[in-house]
């Protein structure tokens, strides 16, 4: 059985300008000791999705519908106080920008013991070492003097480091990371990359790694969700996905990042146009407007997300039929141009 | 490309410290921030350079005074032979025109209550080109052609735009004194994958059509291997290693140009067994520098010779330049060749690397 | 940190010269004003006015006199006598600090203990009917001014000419010295009165750091915890939102302290500060205006000092070293 089972997650928020629909109707898995990657660009809903599965996003202003199952248990339909209970506890989070996510005032060998004395009955002492303890294993030099310091006075990715052990001090069946290198630098996300990667294997948990960098995923995942718009179009192994992707805007993903590994002569293939907004979403599929091999049908059906090739793990949402996908990428595999793909597939293209 | 009789831009020996004082009613000096320390660079006409490095290593320092948003301390800044750095008055105001900047966060750049064709038409009002009204609004309206707005845009305000087309906003302003160069800083670090890509071939397309120069800074390799012909590294403030773009991640010489390297994630699950070098450690403060090699602390290979003197700056032939002592990827015959490039820091050393 | 605080007292020092030294020209240079001719009455000869100037030393040049002024206060703590009291303007404002101590103290902690609850709720049921109309309310009460406010009160509650007389009405303050009781008592309406538009103030003002504080990463870090929601608000958000409101207080202090309750002290016919200024004003007793708007920029320069000094304490990223 998986550990974690999203189910329809549909979020939406009422705004003045009207009601955005952020997460509409995603579903995934998470396998214990797994990474899930999900990647998709800015308001994709890839951060609300994970924030709503720990229930930070219940609000006035929010409608939250679908299933979150936890061992067994929904999440969205716990009270807020059982969730309490498993937040930090049994799942926890780290955030992007470590400087804006420690509280500035107190002392981050007391922000640690306090996720330690939420959830564990251990007097202060205890806790204390703990915390200390902690911040030892994630690599903090003089972890002991370093717990009586604030978190201005750590670089970028010590203070990374820091809200990685304060998720981790409890021993979690589930790491939730959202973007937790994006606002590091390079040499540095490769110290924090590899710090989570040693730590899950040694403590066997699982992780959903949330990101819009596709090397970072393809680095660091086992399965991998691509999000547009609110909605998951494809889902796969992080193999198949990289070495066979089925839908046009991973293609065009892949296509408008420059690639560090290869030749600079090869141009970029930029997605046209921009994302849609979801208060007012367009018709059939969302990518429509911006799909270089839009068909009539796209503008009116909605695609699900169904298993395509063989294996039964790739899912893509999308109305090209599988042939016409496989030769569309046997050609964009070679050059990333649409042009000659839609030629070399013989692929008929709907007028705009 | 170096060579000084066709480089449009020559950098030589640029100093920045930002001084620390200290004092209860009269400051006393009492240290500095060496934020760029001299750093020699070139730009030939219609040349792309990369300039990368992590943050604090003084890149945007560069960038801001190559367009005298800031004094340097010491050094010269020549454009086209007139020195930049110790322009004043009317010759700072005709070099102005001449070197652009695109700054990385596309709002804040942008005065909220000015429309876009006011934001366009700024430098041209600012420098007295073409006839108020009519003349000014079409000069403008062909720039947002050129850049990809739609000209009909002209009376928008900057919020009503997403961001990667602010970022051609800015862009458009930077061409409309026709500079010859224009320094990019961050340009696409704040846009979206996609977007970030139509703005990269939108900056590659200008620079065809009007034989631009740039400098392109950025902390992104990939983004920098991709539009740079020749890339310099920098670390704390100095130059570290200087390549054409297709040799330096192919055949890195610095240590730290291999970490920075091994560190990138590659979008190819196939190459993960391949771990990144993982560098110990933090940067260390630039207002008090590691001895002799600045790298040295965080850097596998260094010895004792490494906290004695600076490495100079060598040139290895080819346009590849690279200041360690222990050189990578380098054999004892390119080394026969190689000599201490004009470009090294002045307080160098004089001895050259040695192979292992 | 040490340094930080010899270098703000030693600016301190440099702003009450300044202050001093403007005082004293626009005083001393100002014709209508001229101090001879007010204290020699209204028919006096001019060889009066004239004997009176060079008794008072006022016939000597300007830089001379100030410098005199300040030399007297340095080396003898003397600021001269009142003309209209005859006693020595230092034992005047003395004797007027304590009432005027008194009202600002208990205004504060009054105006502290309904704003702040007030405020943290308004923010955490942000526009709900109890956030709406109490920011209505404290809206109408900033708007209030306060000797409309202190009449009103004394009209409703004054014992002697209230509607409902439950309370000592005004000229009834006792110092402390005459037991708590007493002097709490007649105190009572001046500090609400006092205390209600800066208790709107500080309700206000909490309410929107406070949900500014609440939208912050480091929020959701601690929900994020599991720490229950109570805890969030009360630790979390508080302690961030409560920075901002000190300093408030401790300048709102100052400027009390400097005689700036003149309007509840003028209603309630307390005997502070305030009173005095405006007596001196009325007088033209141009020794007492001096020493008291001395005595006020002292406040104010001692009271921003506390506050910058808290603010690091408060603050930890706060480094005065760098400054």
């Amino acid at each position: 059985m998986s550990l974690l089972e999203v189910d329809n997650l549909r979020v939406a928020f009422d705004t003045e300008d009207g009601r955005v629909q952020a997460v509409d109707g995603i579903s995934f898995s998470v396998e214990k000791g797994k990474t899930l990657g999900i990647v998709g660009e800015s308001g994709c809903g890839k951060s609300v999705a994970s924030l709503t599965m720990l229930g930070l996003t219940r609000s006035m202003n929010s409608r939250i519908e679908g299933r979150v199952e936890f061992e067994g248990r929904d999440l969205l339909s716990i009270p807020e106080t059982d969730l309490e209970a498993i937040r930090g506890n049994e799942v926890s989070m780290i955030f992007q920008d470590p400087l804006s996510s420690l509280h500035p005032f107190f002392k981050i060998g007391h922000q640690l013991s306090e996720a330690v004395l939420t959830h564990r009955d251990v007097s202060k002492g205890e806790a204390a070492k703990l915390a200390v303890e902690m911040l030892d294993l994630v690599g903090i030099p003089n972890a002991e003097a370093r717990s009586h310091s604030y978190p201005h006075e750590f670089s970028g990715g010590m203070r990374q480091r820091v809200m990685i052990a304060m998720a981790l001090i409890n021993d979690p069946k589930l790491l939730i990371a959202d973007e937790p290198t994006t606002a590091l630098d390079v040499t540095t996300q490769a110290q924090i990359l590899g710090l989570i990667d040693d730590l899950q294997e040694e403590l066997g948990m699982s992780m959903i790694l949330i990101t819009h960098d596709l090397g970072v995923v393809a680095q660091n995942a086992d399965e991998i969700a691509v999000m547009y718009a609110g909605q998951i179009v494809e889902r796969s192994s992080v193999e198949e996905l990289f070495f066979s992707p089925q839908h046009p805007y991973t293609w065009g993903l892949l296509g408008s990042i420059p690639r560090i590994d290869r030749s600079s002569e090869e141009p970029l293939i930029p997605v046209t146009g921009q994302p849609p907004s979801l208060i007012h979403p367009p018709g059939g599929c969302r990518f429509h407007p911006r799909c270089p091999y839009v068909q009539e049908a796209c503008s009116t059906e909605q695609p699900s997300l169904e298993t395509t090739g063989g294996g039964g793990t790739h899912h893509s949402a999308c109305l090209l039929s599988e042939t016409e996908r496989k030769a569309l990428w046997a050609s964009l595999e070679k050059s990333p141009d649409p042009a000659s793909a839609i030629a070399a597939a013989e692929l008929k293209v709907a007028r705009r | 490309m170096s060579s000084s009789e066709t480089a449009l831009l020559e950098i030589k020996h640029l100093v920045k410290h930002f001084p620390l004082t200290k004092g209860i009613l009269f400051r006393k000096q009492v240290g500095a921030v060496q934020a760029v320390d001299d750093l020699s660079l070139s730009v030939a006409e219609g040349e792309t350079v990369g300039l990368v490095g992590e943050t604090g290593c003084g890149k945007s320092t560069v960038a801001r005074m190559l367009v005298r948003l800031l004094d340097p301390t010491s050094g010269e800044i020549r454009f086209d032979g007139d020195d930049l750095a110790s322009a004043k008055g009317g010759d700072l105001n005709t070099l102005r025109r001449e070197i652009q900047i695109v700054f990385q966060d596309p709002y804040s750049a942008l005065n909220p209550r000015k429309t876009v064709g006011a934001i366009i038409a700024d430098p041209l009002v600012i420098h007295g080109i073409g006839k108020e009204g009519d003349d000014r609004k079409r000069m403008v309206q062909e720039l947002m052609e050129q850049v990809g707005l739609s000209p009909e845009h002209y009376n928008r305000l900057p919020h009503e735009f997403s961001g990667g087309q602010r970022q051609r906003i800015g862009i458009a302003r930077a061409l409309a004194l026709r500079p010859k160069l224009i320094v990019l800083d961050e340009p696409v670090s704040a846009l979206d994958v996609s977007i970030q890509a139509q703005v990269v071939n939108l900056l590659s397309d200008l620079q065809k059509e009007r034989d631009l120069s740039y400098l392109f800074v950025a902390h992104d390799l990939s983004v920098v291997r991709h539009v740079s012909d020749r890339i310099a590294v920098m670390y704390l403030g100095k130059i570290v290693e200087v390549a054409p773009a297709e040799e330096i991640f192919e055949k890195p010489i610095h240590p730290y140009t291999l970490a920075l390297y091994s560190a990138v994630p590659k979008p190819d699950p196939s190459e993960r067994t391949e771990k990144p070098i993982r560098l110990e450690g933090d940067l260390p403060s630039p207002t008090d520098p590691p001895s002799g090699c600045r790298f040295r602390t965080r850097c596998p290979w260094a010895t004792d010779i490494c906290t004695k003197a600076e490495p100079p700056l060598v040139d290895y032939g080819g346009g590849h330049l690279a200041a360690c002592h222990h050189p990578r990827n380098v054999s004892r015959v390119d080394l026969e060749s190689a000599q201490i490039a004009p470009a090294s820091p002045i307080t160098a050393s004089d001895q050259m690397p040695a192979v292992e | 940190m040490l340094e930080y605080i010899l270098r703000r007292v030693l600016w301190g020092v440099a702003m009450l010269f300044l202050v001093s030294g403007v005082i004293f020209v626009i005083f001393y240079l100002l014709p209508s004003a001229d101090p001879a001719t007010l204290r020699a009455g209204r028919q006096a000869s001019p060889d009066q006015i004239e004997r009176i100037r060079e008794s008072l030393g006022l016939d000597r040049p300007v830089f001379i006199q100030y410098v005199d002024y300040m030399k007297q206060i340095f080396f003898h703590f003397d600021f001269g006598y009142s003309y209209q009291y005859e006693t020595s303007v230092s034992s005047l404002i003395f004797d007027r600090l304590g009432p005027t101590a008194s009202l600002t103290f208990g205004a504060a902690i009054l105006w502290l203990l309904m704003g702040i609850p007030i405020g943290i709720i308004s923010a955490v049921r942000a526009r709900s009917l109890l956030d709406r109309s109490t920011m209505v309310i404290s809206l109408a009460l900033i708007s209030a001014p306060v000797f409309w406010l202190g009449l009103i009160s004394l009209y409703l509650f004054a014992d002697d000419i209230g509607l409902i007389p439950i309370l000592p009405g005004a000229g009834s303050y006792e110092p402390l010295s005459a037991g708590p009781i007493a002097w709490a008592g007649p105190l009572i309406l001046p500090w609400t009165v006092l205390a209600a538009a800066s208790a709107a103030v500080y309700a206000r003002y909490l309410r929107s750091d406070m949900i500014d504080v609440m939208g912050e990463d480091y929020i959701r870090t601690a929900r994020a915890k599991g720490l229950p929601e109570r805890k969030v608000v009360m630790k979390h958000g508080v302690r961030s939102a409560i920075t901002p409101v000190i300093t408030l207080l401790g300048l709102d202090i100052g400027v009390l302290l400097a005689g700036n309750a003149i309007l509840t002290e003028s209603v309630f016919n307390i005997p502070g500060v305030g009173r005095l200024v405006l007596d001196a004003i009325d007088k033209a007793d141009l020794p007492l205006i001096q020493g008291v708007t001395l005595f006020g920029a002292f406040f104010i320069v001692i009271f921003n000092l506390v506050v910058d000094i808290a603010y690091a304490y408060l603050d930890p990223r706060v480094r005065y070293d760098d400054l």
